[in-house]
């Protein structure tokens, strides 16, 4: 772990251990340190090349029934000791007033570290640039020669690299280093009042690695394809509009899963937290254990061990030890997404989840890794079972309430089913549904060929608000007579 | 020492760190806040955040390189931190290309905005707030203290935005997802101003206590109130205004520079500078206007142009930020009595939020969305029922165009309560608008 001063992170660390309260129920102070570069080629044109510094800690405190909260940038031991009184003044201020008045939290021991294969240092800044400016060329048109008709390209490559420690007054010591590589690709192309846009997975092909990141997605293959596909929609009729059924591509998969499985069982949602904000869930606590909620094909889990994914971790925010568990199996829901907190005001077992965007928020209920397990067919035996559809492909337009019930989602790309096979591009596709009866009309679920280890990078929620990364993997899967639609006339 | 104070100090010691030619640009953010969230009147979490970034540019010639760093808020460990940056920025700056499109203020135009408040302390704040939720279910935040914004560079400008300010958003809840919403924000904390804001948000409530009637899809005739007419605005500027966005013709109003589309001539927005609570300046130095007319009589006016936008296509800027959307949006009130809303409504539905908006067909401005909150089904100018949430599916071109009845004579200004990141600086003034057959799918 390295600080941008001269002082070596053990004796940071000595001098967090000393800050540490010893006359409350429960303190602690949870450092991060974020590192990140952002490059970015548009239009042939290196944008200003970006690094960035983010240092802090948030210092927790119950003592007398309340809790609060410090979080400062200032690690002097005057800062830190400042930031104690801080935290402590809160306790005392909302002491009586709060949810819950004692601490659910452990002291645990405990590290976690981003497996990396081929390390980002290993290669030159020149050597990074040079690689997007290779993707931006090949976005040019057709074979990388110049075409009228696209008129905005970008390939883009951030990394962010994250040292944190946390460390309990009861002598819990939690240390993890993640390291997150995202790479981007888009082009947009025109003709008239006709704009339509591809990209790399619309920022889902990310993940936790080095250079192997890129690998794992095809991004040096995959500038000829958009190019190819955007042209394609340019050409092509707008998604018809009629009840059929639906195959969904692992990068659309992973939206679905995001808004109408993980929100809704969020339990700080359940639990009213974000109501003012984000909105509430049609889930209720007594659902947990018998409510049908999709299909016997659907498997879903909380994994924070797959290798590689953007949300793995070894421990939340709170120092609660994280496993895979099993929120859906063969349909029935059986665990919330809720963390020490939230369990102890629930009542209901859930998960290591209580997650912070940085040191300057406060942890609360997130998704991490939520995945729907592989089912047994081949995606070519999905689309072969319909006799009416459509295959769409990547997000790019999502909405939905704030019970997260009444969904609308849009892709960038989308082709008609007809009688088992696949048939003309569409353009502009959506559908719409409701989540608590969507999941049930789930007809097939493809194999592990299609699974793909995804996430996304930019979920908001929270007040303060907050953004994380949250990781997503699923094969296809194929949905029974839903509504869907193509763009304005 | 005062934050304004460490910023500049801390520049003058940056500077001379420079060699030759070279220039830097400092922007910088930062906020002393107090955060209380409560749920069901008791309080969820509660704390304070302290934090100063300051994102630095060091330019060479026509090359330069960007760092963003979190102060320590110690004079000593800044100053390390910033002088290795620069160390750092200077070997990076030998394996970039120069930027063509590079931009930096020179003017050195300085400017200063203190807005100083009387902010309750926090356990008197919560005192209120918890006094206001006694026997009702309310969740919310409430965020005070001050934010800044600043800007500096080697050349000798300084530019310096702080204000003292509070914010209390907040709900009650009736049951399920029945809800008001409201907002009360400013400098200094009056009691009967807040009270006010309670009493309206029990009015509300206790209308949404009727049973609620579950409306079929179909085209209803629907009073926006300001706070819903403010989501449909944000989808239009979401790179609906830019330069960028036009030249590459990816705004969501393409067909207004494609096709001639146009809106209602009564519709007239601008970015509102002079009336807002933003910064007037922007991240590489460059003053913004009091004002930009985006849309004037219905029809597409003007861009909103970064430094970086400005260079490449070859026009002025007008002090927009990176990407190119208004911070302080202002819509012209129309000629709609807003005493006589529910009247003029006459049959229909009154909506008092949209949530979660989003393009359905971006290149057509089409836009579906939520409604939430506090929504009412109206007969003969009266409030019959509450609405079970609907979902709409529409076009700008419609609902501010065809469509439109009428804009309130009234508008209502309403201060961003957005905390990504940081507290938020942006802020609405906007009428409420009357519209036939709006559509609605789910």
């Amino acid at each position: 772990m390295s600080t941008a001063e001269a002082t070596t992170f053990e004796q940071l660390e000595d001098r967090f251990r000393a800050a540490l309260p010893v006359d409350v129920d429960y303190a602690s102070i949870r450092f991060s340190e974020e590192r990140g570069e952002y490059l970015r080629v548009r239009q042939g044109v290196l944008e200003p090349v970006t690094t960035s510094l983010d240092v802090g800690v948030m210092v927790t405190i119950w003592t007398g029934g309340g809790y609060g909260y410090a979080a400062t940038s200032d690690l002097t031991s005057a800062g830190l000791a400042a930031a104690v009184e801080r935290a402590r003044d809160w306790a005392r201020v909302t002491a009586g007033r709060a949810v819950i008045d004692e601490p659910p939290l452990e002291h645990p021991v405990g590290s976690y570290a981003s497996p990396v294969d081929r390390a980002w240092t290993d290669t030159s800044l020149e050597d990074r640039i040079g690689l997007l400016v290779a993707a931006d060329a090949r976005l040019r048109g057709p074979r990388g020669l110049d075409d009228s008709r696209i008129v905005d390209r970008t390939a883009s490559l951030s990394r962010l690299d994250t040292d944190a420690v946390i460390l309990t007054s009861g002598g819990g010591r939690v240390e993890q280093r993640i390291r997150n590589t995202y790479p981007g690709l888009s082009v947009t192309a025109n003709e008239g009042s006709n704009t339509q846009m591809r990209t790399h997975g619309r920022g889902s092909f990310v993940g936790q690695g080095g250079q192997e990141v890129l690998d794992r997605y095809g991004f040096d293959r995959a500038a000829d394809r958009l190019v190819e596909q955007v042209l394609e929609l340019l050409a092509a009729g707008n998604c018809p509009t009629g009840t059929m059924d639906l195959v969904l591509a692992p990068d659309q998969m992973i939206l679905q899963i995001h808004e109408s499985i993980g929100h809704p069982l969020e339990l700080d949602r359940i639990l009213g937290d974000e109501r003012n904000y984000a909105g509430t869930s049609f889930v209720t606590p007594d659902m947990f254990g018998s409510y049908r909620y999709g299909s016997e094909l659907l498997n879903v889990t909380f994994d924070p061990s797959v290798e590689g994914q953007l949300a793995s971790y070894g421990f939340d925010d709170e120092g609660t030890p994280a496993t895979k568990q099993y929120l859906i199996r063969d349909g029935i829901l059986e665990r919330p997404l809720g963390g020490a907190m939230s369990q102890a005001r629930a009542g209901l077992p859930g998960v290591a989840n209580s997650r912070a965007c940085s040191w300057n928020r406060p942890p609360i209920d997130r998704m991490a890794n939520l995945n729907v397990e592989p089912g047994t067919d081949t995606v070519d035996e999905l689309i072969a079972g319909v006799e009416r559809g459509v295959w769409l492909e990547t997000n790019n337009s999502w909405s939905i309430d704030d019970s997260r019930n009444k969904f609308q989602f849009g892709c960038e790309y989308g082709r008609l089913i007809t009688d088992g096979e696949l048939g003309a591009v569409v353009r502009n596709p959506g559908y719409r549904g409701i989540s608590a009866t969507f999941w049930r009309s789930l007809t097939g679920v493809a194999d592990a060929d299609s699974f793909t280890v995804m996430g996304t990078p930019n979920c908001g929620k929270g007040e303060p608000n907050q953004q994380v990364g949250t990781g997503h993997a699923s094969p296809a899967c194929r949905f029974a007579g839903v509504e869907v639609f193509g763009g304005a006339e | 020492m005062t934050a304004q104070t460490y910023f500049d100090e801390l520049i003058i010691w940056a500077g001379s760190q420079l060699q030759g030619d070279e220039v830097l640009t400092a922007s910088l953010t930062g906020e002393d806040s107090d955060f209380v969230r409560f749920n069901d009147g008791a309080v969820r979490q509660a704390g304070s955040v302290r934090q100063r970034e300051i994102t630095i540019d060091l330019i060479a010639g026509d090359t330069h390189c960007a760092a963003g760093v979190q102060l320590a808020q110690d004079a000593d460990l800044d100053r390390a931190r910033i002088g290795a940056l620069i160390v750092e920025l200077r070997d990076r700056l030998a394996l970039v290309p120069p930027d063509p499109y590079l931009s930096y203020a020179t003017d050195t135009a300085s400017t200063e905005r203190v807005t100083r408040g009387v902010l309750p302390e926090a356990k008197d704040a919560i005192g209120e707030i918890q006094a206001a939720g006694t026997d009702r279910d309310l969740v919310g935040i409430y965020a005070s203290g001050d934010t800044f914004t600043g800007f500096a560079n080697s050349l000798g400008q300084r530019n310096w935005h702080q204000s003292a300010t509070f914010n209390f958003d907040w709900s009650f809840y009736l049951r399920a997802d029945r809800a008001v919403k409201n907002l009360y924000a400013g400098r200094d904390w009056d009691d009967d101003a807040f009270a006010a804001k309670v009493a309206w948000s029990q009015t509300q409530l206790d209308a949404l206590s009727h049973q609620a009637v579950d409306l079929k899809p179909g085209t209803y005739r629907t009073y926006l109130a300001p706070a819903a007419l403010t989501e449909l605005v944000d989808m239009m500027s979401w790179g609906g205004f830019g330069l960028k966005a036009h030249r590459t013709k990816q705004t969501p109003l393409l067909k207004m520079v494609t096709e001639g589309a146009t809106l209602d001539t009564s519709v007239r927005i601008v970015e509102d500078t002079a009336g807002g609570v933003a910064p007037n300046f922007q991240q590489q130095g460059f003053l913004r206007p009091d004002e930009v007319v985006l849309i004037d009589s219905g029809r597409y006016h003007d861009h909103l142009v970064s430094p970086r936008s400005a260079r490449e296509y070859g026009v002025a800027t007008n002090g927009a930020s990176p990407w190119e959307s208004p911070e302080s949006v202002a819509m012209a009130a129309g000629t709609l009595p807003t005493t006589e809303v529910l009247s003029r409504l006459d049959t229909g539905l009154y909506v008092g939020n949209l949530w979660y908006l989003n393009f359905s067909d971006r290149a057509a401005c089409r836009t579906t969305g939520m409604t939430r909150f506090a929504t009412f089904w109206v007969e003969g100018g009266e409030i019959v029922a509450p609405a079970n949430v609907l979902r709409f599916d529409d076009t700008a071109y419609h609902l501010l165009g065809d469509n439109l009845v009428g804009l309130t004579d009234e508008v209502e200004t309403m201060l961003d309560p957005a905390t990504y990141g940081g507290r938020s600086s942006a802020s609405h003034r906007l009428p409420g608008a009357l519209v036939d057959d709006m559509a609605f799918t789910l």
